[in-house]
């Protein structure tokens, strides 16, 4: 037989649309929209982890800068430290006077602890049962200085700082089980009964106020043998010229020995406990990151399976005129699509808790940009990685052995 | 025409393992016909059906697929030729499950490049066509074995291939839906479409013009060849 060979135009296989691509890519996700849904979850539990962890540490960081700009981070405080010798050191009982005379400094508040003067709800509690709690002789100006509030009931003023009134901190209310302040409500201080007549809220500042009971300054020497000398100065600064306070405020506080004050910063243990609790964060994101792992696993997983279960179609989709790299590209966009919904769906889970958790804790909420994209790029790529070697698999199957499975 | 749609010289296929599917099998099939090829399982048909429908490749031989010779072509090209000019039925018509029957034929044309918009009208032509026009939104499930196939059918012939190859396409129906399915073949071939079917039923094949038939890879009777001239080429 005679071959009759004819020019023929040149054959070139059609480039497949995008949309097309997209259509047939999320055709094994229409049939089996169970396994798609599950292997997809694995992948938004991890960005969902992710993501929160992210958004939950930005969140309590954009918390603790808002915490600080209505605190102030211009407070420092100056507390007796100890002699050479290692005995308590004292301040001059002018201190807080003297503090007040360098320029820059707008307010000083002083308290002064009253170690022997321990605090009971009642006569009937056993001595050695202090609870923690300590009594500090306080000036005036204390709440304006280091930024407290009430929680009920007033400050000291005038009058009765001369009296066996007190205002107990925020631990203290609580563990004597002190609801709030009112003229029936009395604790024994060193054997003298007081009237409790204010509770404070916490004090982000000065932290050991929260466990103390505060008394005026003239009661406190007369009736708990207070010696006068004040163990920790609050000072409010020009924030400008803080530094320079900083560097005179232990020689003005303690002229004759500067080196038995510890001069500190509160704001500044405030962002370190943030950048601690920073460290956990990136721990946890390590374990979102394994858990993000495993969801590509998943997906690898799966798509293995639909390449064996779907010989047919793929034969099938041969004869019609499906080139290798077509068949490669389906599986790969099944893949795609399948991770780009695990992180889509990961992203607005994570996004959520971190809502929800931070209107709970009444924080403002933060996601930053950065996580949501990384989340969706880091799906994307694990999507490509788990779908390569299905999608290669895929190709490779000869048309006339995919066809021959039933 | 000036050249055949259909030309096979000297094909062999030969399976890993020394099986020879096809054995120096020449056959010339012109535009327009309407073949049988016919014969007992493992007799070589399907493998015939494979390398004419380039899915499969030859051992040795060569093969002219509307001019085109095959084994100079790539696996793009070779995907590209069975997108325009190869239209496939199967025994098991391998309709996606869950998808209306227009789209079932729709996407069968997703390889040509045709927009979505130009395939599904190419698609519902295609199964008013196959008198399939009150069916569309049917589910395979939802159709009769007979129907199954007329709908593979639209998707084979939606493209306009001038081939069409069709494997036992009565194979797994019943014999009035079966007799329905042949008609509808004869009826694209008065159409001008090139038509090969496989079957092992000779009854069917009794029905067509021309038929073929093969035993053990080589082909032992062509009704439109002399046996002489088989026998002179060594074949029989």
């Amino acid at each position: 037989m005679a071959v009759v060979e004819v020019p023929r135009p040149k054959l070139a296989p059609a480039r497949m649309r995008p949309g097309d691509v997209m259509r047939v890519g999320a055709v094994g996700l229409r049939t089996r929209p169970l396994r798609a849904f599950l292997s997809a979850l694995g992948i938004a539990i991890g960005i969902a982890a992710m993501v929160a962890v992210v958004g939950l540490s930005s969140s309590s960081g954009a918390e603790l800068d808002r915490t600080l700009s209505a605190l102030g981070t211009n407070l420092l405080t100056v507390s007796s430290g100890t002699t050479l010798t290692g005995e308590a050191a004292q301040m001059p009982k002018d201190a807080e006077a003297m503090i007040e005379r360098i320029g820059p400094v707008e307010a000083a508040a002083s308290v002064g602890k009253i170690s022997e003067a321990k605090a009971y709800r009642s006569e009937q509690i056993p001595e050695a049962q202090t609870g923690g709690i300590n009594t500090y002789a306080a000036s005036l100006d204390l709440p304006a200085t280091v930024g407290a509030t009430l929680s009920s009931g007033t400050w000291l003023n005038a009058a009765t700082e001369r009296y066996p009134a007190a205002v107990l901190g925020w631990s203290t209310a609580q563990r004597l089980g002190i609801g709030s302040a009112g003229p029936d409500t009395q604790v024994v201080v060193g054997g003298v009964r007081f009237t409790v007549v204010g509770v404070l809220n916490p004090v982000a500042l000065a932290t050991d106020l929260d466990s103390g009971v505060l008394v005026g300054w003239p009661v406190a020497e007369e009736r708990l043998g207070f010696d006068g000398h004040p163990t920790t100065l609050y000072t409010r600064s020009e924030e400008a010229k803080l530094e320079a306070v900083r560097q005179v405020l232990a020689g003005t506080a303690n002229p004759e020995a500067p080196n038995e004050v510890d001069v500190s910063r509160p704001s500044d243990a405030l962002a370190a406990k943030q950048a601690t609790s920073q460290a956990f964060a990136n721990l946890l994101l390590g374990v979102g990151a394994v858990a993000l792992l495993v969801g590509g696993v998943g997906v690898a997983n799966t798509m293995v399976i639909s390449v064996l279960e779907r010989r047919a179609e793929i034969g099938l989709r041969r004869s019609l005129g499906a080139t290798r790299g077509q068949i490669r590209t389906q599986f790969l966009a099944e893949s795609l699509l399948l991770s780009a919904m695990g992180g889509g769906g990961g992203i607005l889970l994570g996004t959520a808790v971190t809502m929800g958790y931070a209107l709970y804790s009444g924080w403002p909420s933060v996601v930053p940009a950065w996580a949501t994209v990384g989340g969706l790029a880091a799906t994307l790529l694990i999507g490509a990685m788990a779908g390569l070697y299905p999608a290669i698999r895929a190709s490779r199957l000869s048309p006339t052995e995919a066809l021959s499975t039933p | 025409m000036t050249h055949p749609m259909i030309q096979l010289t000297d094909v062999s296929r030969t399976y890993p393992g020394g099986v020879a599917a096809l054995r120096s099998v020449s056959l010339r099939i012109d535009h327009g016909e309407l073949v049988a090829i016919v014969g007992p399982s493992g007799s070589g048909k399907s493998t015939m059906l494979h390398v004419v429908g380039t899915l499969d490749r030859p051992t040795s031989g060569t093969i002219h697929i509307d001019g085109y010779n095959v084994s100079k072509l790539s696996d793009g090209q070779l995907s590209a030729l069975r997108a325009t000019t190869i239209g496939f039925v199967f025994q098991h018509f391998h309709l996606a499950a869950k998808v209306p029957a227009l789209d079932n034929v729709a996407d069968g044309l997703i390889y040509t490049g045709l927009a979505r918009s130009e395939r599904r009208r190419r698609a519902a032509a295609a199964l008013e066509r196959v008198g399939l026009g009150h069916r569309m939104d049917h589910e395979p499930h939802e159709l009769s074995g007979g129907e199954r196939q007329r709908v593979a059918i639209a998707r084979a012939v939606a493209g306009e291939p001038p081939l069409l190859l069709a494997d036992e396409p009565t194979g797994a129906l019943d014999s009035v839906s079966g007799t329905g399915v042949m008609e509808l073949l004869h009826e694209l071939n008065a159409s001008g479409t090139t038509i090969v079917i496989i079957t092992h039923d000779r009854e069917i094949a009794s029905g067509l013009p021309r038929q073929v038939s093969m035993r053990d890879g080589q082909i032992i009777a062509d009704s439109a060849v002399p046996v002489e001239s088989l026998a002179e080429s060594g074949v029989a």
